[in-house]
């Protein structure tokens, strides 16, 4: 028994030590991989490769003043941050990034990741709202129109995984994939998937609330210090969290060959989709705010839709 | 040049033959002066009524005469003039009309319902001379602050800080100076609310990602429908032209510099243009070439940056870093050239200040080889995607009447489908030697000013090249007494062109007095220098008609209805400089 606490334990304390130290190191990835694709160098000059760029903007944001403006409404002010930080990570807890290596392996995995990634949009919202800064009220409200419009196709495009594993457990959706990864037979639901979870993530060319040159910083323009690193942090691991869901839902997670050991594939096959990420904020431009929404009730929802049903169909023919 | 006698001769039939006054300029353009009274119905009948009207109102304009050395005679004496500048595209041909008033602190008939572009140039005109305008909806300051004190182009204004006594803020400046800072809507004749909604405003600017300046735009707002947007400017206000009253014609060369900050020596050759005229100089065939290229270098740099900063307003992060770096090469052979690179300060009253440099060819061979491809993966990297065209097709749209109603000129001009082109239609500096075609489209929206301008380049980029194959031999400078500097060695023969140089070096050429206009195709439309010498070192009074200053005007009205994410898109298609809009 206490084996088993002590090693719950081990888990949890390895995955947060690592997820932190990853979503601190994507600023230095995303910020080379965007030097490199724009033909410039990027943060070079901290230690090797730049890599200490990592150490000095966390110093920098833990050593700023810690400023709340005095026309904020200051407990929401301080709370909305945080949310989304912990909702990322709770919804790490149902992630197997190995066999084994799980921290909950609930049997409503999936349920339980949509439930913390839609609070998420809290944080927008309250922190735009609590700045009492227009450029940030009109950032939250695009950004909460956004994440609950692209949560609901977000949700149904993963049905048709589940009605295919026949499981809400995401270890049961990995080995499901044993024969053949569910990107093949799902494909739109995984192009659905990936088109939500920007959404969801607020990342150009979706990052709609934050609009730089519309809005300045959209809901996020009055914070600093540790209370702004904590919405950046939370933006890298939210990028880390959908790549790991669509790693464990389309692209068989842990699975490979056996010359690797799985939580490495697992690994390399996150950080592939990470660089996707980083790739389509170098190269496409933002729709604007209400193209957004058309695109998704108009033609995504409709898509979504037609996809669970074929899937539902098929199978239930199949199973005849 | 201009065959304007037609004009004379329809204004007399009308108005009968003592209205109008007539006067030689060096420019040759028509100018006539004419009762204040009569104003209105003159103008009216320009535009709307002769045969092939004059439809766009290119600028307005005043002068102090009060203080001026030679009273031109047989002309009304005035205390101020007001100048107007018509401009017929049917006719090709311009006409100024000049209104002397005679009071200290005068009065003017308003032409801002005839002229929708004549709204700010009236409320310039007021912030700069006083003059009032009646009828006019809403006169007030527009480039100095509101709190300022006097009317900095009137003469008895002081040209610099060292002339006004020291700066004091007392308390209740400070108080004054806060309470100008309170925003009021009503002020800005915007209403607090609808029958149905509050509306909220917002204030875009000065400090903004979006304004590429210090620009501020008030936008009334229902939710992120822009109810009505009030460009505020004069943030970026130099005085360049007051300093041009105390700049000798030669030091206010790289001034102008800095109008057009993207333009670069372009703005140089406006103002020359206007200068040579005064002077009467006829330049070299090498130098009209050498200016020619170096324009059309910074035409492309120009483009580049806006290419690049439009692509980024609408969220695509990595144009602008494959286009500044484009530009850098632009700025290496600039800097080859001239030594300097954004602000060359480079051509000279009669010439440019030194001869091409040995292996300039190579340099622009290159660039002229190395950037086709570059333009044409450009193309598909913004032009063909399709985020790009959603956010840019159908927006921000006006027609070609409302284009020339509101005097835009440039690419603007051109989105809209008229192939108007000053390089053309009136060539300046040899440009009738080059052969290039003018870029058009036809639906007059954002998407349609990004395809003039990426044309635009191609085109540019084929005057370069002809530039390069076909540069003539020759001197770098005009041979003619009132050219800067004066040429070094003939002054070493005899002590006469000595003390000549010495004269034109230390206190600068007098020039002549008049009057003269230039108008050229700078890279945001049409840019001119209105310049008046009564004789002397320096200029009586410089004009600087820039493009940017009409197309900002038009904000308002080509922006109402859409989002606040569609402003910047407009913003962007502008393509305008904050120095080019308040000088």
């Amino acid at each position: 028994m206490e084996a088993e606490t002590t090693s719950y334990l081990l888990i949890i304390g390895v995955t947060l030590f690592v997820l932190l130290n990853v979503a601190a190191l994507l600023i230095w990835v995303e910020r080379r991989m965007l030097a490199l694709w724009q033909d410039r160098y990027g943060p070079n000059r901290a230690g090797p490769f730049g890599l200490l760029i990592v150490a000095a903007d966390s110093l920098k944001l833990f050593f700023k003043q810690d400023w709340i403006p005095p026309f904020a409404d200051k407990k929401v002010f301080v709370i909305a941050p945080t949310v989304v930080l912990i909702s990322v990570l709770m919804a790490f807890a149902v992630v197997p990034f190995a066999p084994g290596i799980v921290v909950a392996d609930l049997n409503i995995g999936l349920l339980f990741f949509l439930a913390m990634s839609s609070m998420g949009a809290y944080s927008i919202i309250l922190g735009g709202w609590a700045s009492n800064n227009k450029y940030s009220l009109l950032g939250s409200m695009r950004g909460a129109a956004q994440m609950i419009s692209y949560e609901v196709f977000m949700g149904l495009s993963l049905m048709g995984v589940v009605l295919m594993a026949g499981s809400f457990n995401l270890s049961d959706i990995v080995l499901a994939q044993a024969e053949m990864w569910f990107v093949v037979p799902q494909i739109l639901g995984f192009i659905i998937f990936f088109i939500a979870g920007i959404a969801e993530t607020h990342r150009l060319p979706l990052d709609i609330p934050e609009a730089e040159s519309e809005l300045s910083a959209g809901f996020h323009s009055e914070y600093s210090g540790m209370k702004f690193g904590m919405f950046f942090i939370g933006e890298y691991l939210g990028i880390t969290l959908i790549s790991c869901m669509v790693v464990t839902l389309y692209f068989g997670g842990w699975l490979g060959p056996d010359f690797l050991p799985p939580i490495v594939w697992f690994i390399l096959k996150v950080a592939f989709f990470i660089m996707i990420f980083i790739l389509l904020r170098a190269s496409l431009p933002r729709p604007r705010y209400d193209q957004l929404m058309e695109y998704g009730w108009k033609i995504l929802l409709p898509l979504t839709l037609l996809n669970l049903l074929v899937t539902a169909g098929v199978l239930l023919w199949l199973a005849e | 040049m201009e065959n304007n006698s037609g004009t004379l001769l329809e204004l007399q039939s009308r108005f009968g033959e003592d209205t109008f006054k007539q006067q030689q300029t060096r420019d040759e353009i028509l100018t006539l002066w004419m009762p204040c009274n009569q104003l209105k119905e003159v103008l009216t009948f320009l535009k709307s009524a002769v045969p092939k009207p004059f439809r766009m109102l290119y600028d307005l304009a005043a002068v102090d005469e009060r203080t001026r050395n030679k009273q031109h005679n047989g002309f009304p004496s005035a205390a101020f003039t007001l100048v107007y500048h018509l401009f017929s595209f049917e006719r090709n041909e311009f006409v100024r009309l000049k209104v002397a008033l005679s009071d200290e602190f005068p009065t003017a008939p308003s032409i801002s319902n005839i002229w929708a572009n004549a709204n700010w140039y009236e409320r310039e005109v007021y912030d700069m001379f006083g003059i009032k305008f009646e009828g006019h909806p809403h006169l007030s300051r527009i480039l100095m602050p509101r709190t300022w004190v006097g009317h900095p182009l009137r003469k008895e204004h002081p040209a610099r800080a060292t002339e006004m006594g020291p700066f004091q803020l007392y308390d209740d400046k400070v108080d004054l100076e806060q309470a100008a800072l309170q925003f009021k809507p009503e002020e800005w004749g915007l209403e607090r609310q609808s029958e149905d909604s509050d509306f909220m405003f917002l204030n875009i600017g000065p400090q903004h990602p979006g304004t590429h300046g210090v620009l501020r735009i008030i936008l009334q707002l229902d939710g992120e429908d822009i109810v009505d947007a009030i460009p505020d400017i004069g943030f970026h206000h130099r005085g360049a032209e007051k300093m041009g009253e105390r700049q000798t014609w030669h030091s206010y060369i790289p001034y102008t510099d800095r109008v057009d900050y993207l333009g670069g020596v372009m703005n140089n050759l406006a103002y020359l243009l206007s200068v040579e005229k005064l002077a009467g100089i006829e330049v070299p065939e090498r130098v009209k070439v050498i200016r020619v290229m170096l324009c059309e270098l910074f035409r492309i740099a120009s483009h580049l940056v806006w290419y690049g900063t439009f692509a980024q307003d609408l969220g695509q992060l990595s144009p602008v870093f494959y286009m500044f770096s484009d530009r850098e090469k632009i700025f290496n052979i600039i800097e080859a050239v001239c030594g300097g690179r954004m602000h060359p300060n480079w051509f000279r009253i009669g010439g440019v200040a030194q001869d091409l440099p040995k292996g300039w060819e190579k340099l622009v061979q290159d660039f002229v080889d190395y950037f086709p491809k570059r333009l044409k993966e450009y193309d598909s990297m913004v032009m063909k995607n399709s985020l790009f065209k959603a956010r840019t097709v159908g927006i921000g749209i006006f027609t070609l009447d409302e284009a020339i109603e509101w005097g835009v000129t440039g690419p603007g001009l051109r989105a809209c489908g008229m192939e108007w082109d000053f390089r053309k239609k009136r060539p300046y500096s040899g440009y009738e030697m080059f052969d290039f075609d003018i870029p058009t489209a036809a639906n007059g929206d954002c998407y349609d000013r990004a395809v003039v301008r990426v044309e635009e380049m191609r085109q540019s980029l084929r005057i370069i090249e002809q530039c390069l194959k076909n540069m003539p031999e020759g001197p770098y400078k005009a041979d003619h007494p009132l050219t800067t500097p004066p040429m070094k060695e003939r002054t070493m023969h005899d002590i006469e062109t000595l003390i000549s140089h010495f004269l034109s070096v230390t206190w600068g050429p007098v020039m002549p007095a008049g009057e003269a206009m230039s108008c050229i195709e700078a890279t945001k439309g049409a840019n001119g220098y209105y310049l008046t010498s009564d004789g002397n070192t320096n200029p009586y009074r410089v004009r600087i008609r820039t493009p940017s200053f009409p197309h900002m005007q038009m904000l308002p009205y080509i922006s109402r209805g859409y989002t606040v994410a569609d402003m910047l898109s407009i913003l962007g298609a502008m393509d305008y400089v904050l120095a080019d809009i308040d000088r």
